[in-house]
């Protein structure tokens, strides 16, 4: 009989839920989120609550069993939100625990090679994010931007924006998931926001952001015409390194 | 600053500046201090794109297109009628520190036109390198140009400012350089890139011994060299290139198609094609040379002045080499497997990772990357597959085209077109 573990969807709640499979022995498993959860037509379903000593248990087992970027893979593939991306994990560390050796890259087990390219997709929108990130300049002296990226990558560019802007206020905005994350100088916190019905994330509204703000725009497009060398005009290469999907928040790229 | 003002020197000294191809962000790992503004990112990042598919990483301007010398192939030489502009050291500190807060940049690379004289153009840029750093606190990428004939003294603080110098040496032969640049000589270029490969040396032994060395220069130097304009062959433009890696520690040496901006008779003119598949070409075989463990006169000698436009260096040496052939994947080493056509050095190291397990046949190799319908006729694995016909160089070259498709295919058919 197959059961179903309900969790809340953060990587803690994932690896508490890995932990209570463990504790009891439950031999087909299904991790699913509370977001994707709907009731089987067979078999049990239980809801697990998040429990961060469980969780650190789990992770301690799978760092000892991989090399630091082996169990890094675990957390970026997580992050991919794949649907039955937990199964896949889960797989992978039955997989991984059973074995006495490190078997972390042994890439003839499929659960290994799918959680390595997931990684590959999730790194390459990561650094993605690290460049198409645009702040603008609000009244209250805050850069801030918005992003919809294809994957949950706000926990990991988190680090790189703290040590790259240390002086100066920013936030960065996931659209699609409905949180950000917010730089005071001192330290990154996760906050959520209400933004007005109003607010159009393309636009740069006068009534939101500082006065040289357009200007700056308008400079960097500028810029952006003139360093291009017609003669040399190749669009294909350019949609592949700046995808359509990602144009709208990139100000060079949209038509002001 | 008066926004329309700078947006006017933008335009002009954007424009100017962007026939300088270097645009890399990578290799210095400069933290932020002191909760100060940027970092250089070691991998460097790609911002965007323009619409000739070139990565923009720097804010890459002008300082100013005044120009005191007369090169033919440059556009901002004195005889050209164009616009001139000039900016302020203040209003380039103040692009680059807004650009970067706003996520727009890695930093800044700034060149110039060269006004009064070299030193002077030199000190200008220095300023701006020295304000951003010292004023601002920026920890950002920088690269400034070395300016032909600038005395030791400012390429040494130079240095200590920039994250990486560089000295286009633009015409690779010094016959070209005599009918295009007259009034410049070979000796100017190459009088900063000694002082800056000195002083690396210098101070990396330093840094050895005491920690608090300075950085200087820690990306490194590179220079860029012009294809198509002074007829030089492709022989004499990858045996500068070899030179100048050897004797100056370059991290890279570019090329750039020259673009036609002049009627003058002496340079191809305006409405030839840039020469990208010949750019392509030299590009591919400056990487057979650093990574590959090629040697220069394997690849260019007398017999073979010209690379082949239809096929990868690679390629062409392994034709005419194919008494070396076929290569066993499950034997061969590192560099034995690196010359096999069609094989990346990637999939160099993970075919020796591989092959610890088990022993690789065609699957594995297909799963892996390895770009088949090249290799296969020059290697061979753990199948009784493989190529057994005695085939002849020629008959290779024509299987290989016959199954591959390049975008390159409609320069290089020299079928006449009937309704083109």
């Amino acid at each position: 009989m197959e059961t179903t573990l309900v969790y809340d969807a953060s990587f803690d709640g994932f690896l508490t839920a890995v932990f209570t499979a463990f504790e009891m022995k439950l031999k087909t498993v299904k991790i699913v989120p509370k977001q994707r959860f709907q009731q089987p037509l067979f078999g049990d379903s239980e809801t697990v609550y998040t429990n961060q000593e469980k969780a650190n248990r789990v992770w301690a087992g799978l760092k000892k069993k991989l090399s630091t970027d082996e169990a890094r893979r675990f957390y970026y593939a997580f992050l991919s939100e794949k649907t039955s991306v937990e199964d896949t994990l889960y797989n992978a560390i039955v997989y991984v625990f059973a074995a006495t050796t490190n078997v972390g890259s042994n890439y003839t087990n499929k659960y290994i090679l799918e959680i390595a390219k997931l990684t590959k997709n999730v790194g390459r929108e990561k650094h993605r994010m690290e460049a198409f990130v645009r702040f603008k300049l609000t009244k209250d002296g805050i850069y801030f931007a918005n992003i919809e990226p294809d994957f949950n990558v706000l926990p990991l560019i988190k680090r790189h924006f703290e040590k790259r802007y240390a002086d100066q206020k920013w936030l960065i905005y996931d659209l699609k998931r409905k949180y950000g994350i917010y730089y005071d100088l001192e330290k990154v916190a996760i906050i959520t926001l209400e933004l007005g019905a109003d607010f159009d994330p393309t636009k740069t509204s006068a009534a939101i952001f500082a006065e040289v703000e357009l200007e700056f725009q308008q400079l960097w497009n500028n810029y952006f015409k003139s360093t291009n060398i017609a003669s040399r005009k190749n669009m294909k290469l350019h949609i592949q390194h700046v995808p359509k999907r990602y144009w709208k928040y990139l100000s060079e790229k949209s038509v002001v | 600053m008066s926004f329309e003002r700078v947006q006017e020197k933008l335009n002009i000294l954007a424009d100017a500046a962007k026939y300088d191809v270097s645009c890399s962000s990578s290799g210095s790992n400069r933290t932020n201090t002191n909760k100060g503004l940027g970092n250089a990112s070691a991998s460097g990042i790609c911002h965007t794109y323009t619409e000739d598919g070139r990565c923009v990483s720097l804010l890459k301007i002008l300082l100013t297109n005044h120009c005191i010398f007369d090169c033919a192939y440059c556009v901002t030489r004195k005889s050209n009628d164009i616009k001139r502009a000039a900016f302020k050291v203040q209003e380039v500190v103040d692009l680059t520190i807004n650009f970067y807060r706003r996520n727009y940049i890695e930093g800044l690379f700034l060149s110039s036109g060269i006004f009064k004289s070299a030193d002077y153009t030199m000190e200008r840029l220095v300023a701006v390198a020295k304000k951003l750093r010292l004023e601002e606190n920026f920890n950002g990428y920088i690269h400034l140009k070395s300016i032909p004939g600038a005395s030791d003294e400012l390429m040494r603080e130079a240095g200590l400012y920039a994250d990486r110098l560089s000295v286009n040496i633009e015409i690779p032969t010094e016959k070209g350089l005599k009918l295009l640049a007259p009034d410049k000589n070979r000796a100017d270029f190459i009088k900063p890139m000694i002082k800056v490969k000195n002083e690396i040396i210098q101070y990396k032994k330093e840094k050895k011994l005491i920690k608090s060395t300075p950085k200087y220069a820690p990306g490194g130097q590179s220079t860029q060299m012009i294809v198509g304009a002074s007829g030089e062959n492709d022989m004499q433009i990858m045996y500068t290139s070899n030179y100048f890696y050897k004797n100056f520690n370059l991290k890279r040496v570019y090329y750039s198609g020259y673009v036609p901006i002049s009627y003058d008779t002496r340079l191809p003119q305006i409405g030839t094609p840039v020469p990208m598949l010949r750019e392509n070409r030299l590009y591919q075989t400056d990487w057979l040379l650093r990574f590959y463990g090629f040697n220069i006169e394997e690849i260019l000698n007398e017999k073979h002045q010209h690379l082949d436009l239809d096929i990868d260096p690679k390629l062409g040496w392994a034709l005419r080499n194919l008494h070396e052939y076929p290569i066993d994947v499950n034997k061969a080493d590192k560099h034995m497997l690196a010359r096999i056509p069609g094989l990346g050095m990637k999939s160099v190291y993970k075919i020796l990772k591989a092959r610890r397990y088990r022993e690789l046949n065609w699957d594995h190799l297909k799963a892996i990357g390895v770009s088949l319908n090249r290799a296969q006729y020059f290697l061979i694995c753990a199948s009784n597959k493989f190529e057994s016909r005695d085939l002849t160089a020629e008959k290779i070259k024509g299987l290989i085209l016959q199954n591959s498709t390049s975008k390159y295919t409609s320069m290089l058919s020299n079928q006449l077109n009937l309704f083109g």
